[in-house]
């Protein structure tokens, strides 16, 4: 599985992915966490308001941090 | 944060005191200033003011659905709604300064194009909520409000000169439109009547718990002493409005975002205090920097100290809010109020460093025009304020 967390940096991006971070762990799968930070590539994918967690491609939130309750199910969902 | 950087913090703030020249008599008074300048902000805008704007915040980041406002950017949307809607939406979308330029690159890319999306860069960081309330309390009423209107009608301006300046680069473009995921999984839990009551109320609270004492005024003075007893109501109301219409977890969110506010913005404002307090004085007290520079520079509202103060905001990178700081100092030190509105003007929307993103983002030649406009846009404004007020 591939998570990728979109954002430039700003202090709520870096909670999304410490929370994405959390989840997979606590769950013990193994998937691949990748940061996005580039401005350009944000924008391919049609987010504009960051941060952003996208799942194997499908965009899942943006422009907040999903509850943790949310975030697993959907990494659950995908495994 | 790692290793290197806590031993160059650390490094920097011992190196500092160690050469701290406290014999030298110019020194001491700037640094009991810069300590006097951060109790006026305790005591007079962090509790009554800054507190209530990052509740505001908060809520707003809550409870307004940011998709409803940015379906509005779309290629297909009529121009004169998307100019409307960018040059003014900066008070809902660009409460975090970090969202600014993710949006103006997506209204670019995907969306409305050039002329909306210079549009929202020019107005969204001078609009957003906790500038406009602290520049209003800090610098003065004309000042808020001339910051904000400035900044709605110089940003349609600005969009529709880079859109006619580049209108056939345009076309080239090929617009890819966003595919806007619709992830408002939520259903609206109350209606629009609820948000303006709920709104309204946490607007009035911030209105008459700052109102000020005037006598010449009879009406304006009979508010001020009953303004503890309307804060007071507002505040059950909101308490009552609180209980009834909110469900604790999003009572709880709403707390979070606002406590993220404060936790990004008070640190660099109380940076920027000290620092604006250590330069350039309260008003009527001398800092590092001689007033008399000042008062050559900007003193005036000439042209030349105009496109000064455009040039030094738009190089300049000021951290959320502490814009207004220096600029109280700059004020208090003889600076005219015209080249203070043309810096207000030019300051958030640029800095060197989101320059640089922008001209990865729209190319050279664009943001080139662009930064000119901006600073011709900001000193001509200027002039103007200074000339009437």
């Amino acid at each position: 599985m591939k998570i990728e967390i979109l954002g430039t940096g700003c202090p709520k991006c870096k909670k999304l992915s410490e929370l994405t971070q959390a989840i997979v762990q606590e769950l013990g799968i193994s998937a691949e966490i990748k940061k996005v930070t580039d401005i350009n590539k944000i924008i391919d994918y049609g987010v504009m308001i960051t941060p952003a967690l996208v799942i194997d491609g499908e965009i899942k939130a943006v422009g907040k941090i999903p509850s943790k309750q949310e975030m697993t199910e959907w990494i659950k969902k995908k495994k | 944060m790692n290793q290197k950087y806590k031993f160059l913090i650390i490094f920097g703030v011992f190196t500092f005191f160690y050469f701290i020249p406290f014999n030298n008599l110019a020194v001491p008074q700037p640094m009991v200033e810069s300590l006097l300048m951060a109790q006026e902000y305790a005591r007079e805008h962090v509790l009554l003011c800054l507190i209530p704007a990052f509740f505001i915040a908060g809520a707003i980041a809550n409870f307004i659905s940011q998709e409803n406002v940015i379906k509005y950017f779309g290629a297909k949307t009529n121009k004169f709604i998307s100019y409307s809607i960018a040059s003014i939406s900066g008070t809902i979308l660009a409460v975090c300064s970090c969202t600014v330029l993710p949006l103006f690159a997506g209204i670019y890319k995907r969306g409305a194009g050039i002329g909306p999306a210079t549009a929202f860069l020019y107005s969204g960081p001078a609009i957003n909520i906790l500038a406009i309330i602290l520049t209003a309390r800090v610098l003065g009423f004309e000042l808020g409000i001339a910051r904000a209107i400035g900044a709605i009608i110089f940003s349609i301006i600005i969009g529709l000169l880079m859109h006619f300046i580049f209108y056939k680069d345009e076309q080239k473009i090929q617009t890819r439109q966003a595919s806007v995921a619709d992830t408002s999984s939520e259903k609206e839990g109350r209606t629009l009547k609820k948000i303006i009551f709920y709104f309204a109320t946490m607007i009035g609270i911030l209105v008459f718990a700052n109102w000020g004492q005037d006598d010449s005024i009879e009406i304006w003075q009979m508010i001020y002493n009953f303004k503890w007893l309307i804060t007071g109501i507002l505040l059950v109301i909101l308490i009552w409005m609180l209980i009834k219409w909110f469900s604790k977890e999003e009572l709880i969110h709403w707390t979070n975002s606002s406590w993220d506010f404060a936790l990004q913005i008070l640190p660099l404002l109380l940076g920027g205090v000290l620092v604006a307090g250590l330069l350039l004085g309260r008003p009527g007290s001398e800092g590092l920097i001689p007033k008399i520079w000042i008062e050559n520079l900007v003193g005036g509202n000439s042209l030349w100290s105009n496109l000064f103060a455009s040039v030094v905001g738009a190089l300049m990178y000021f951290a959320t809010l502490t814009e207004i700081p220096i600029l109280q100092g700059l004020l208090g030190a003889g600076m005219n109020k015209g080249p203070a509105l043309a810096l207000l003007l030019a300051g958030p929307a640029l800095s060197l460093p989101n320059m640089l993103v922008i001209r990865s983002i729209i190319g050279t030649k664009k943001t080139i025009v662009f930064i000119v406009l901006v600073i011709t846009m900001a000193t001509f404004s200027g002039m103007l304020f200074g000339y009437f007020f």
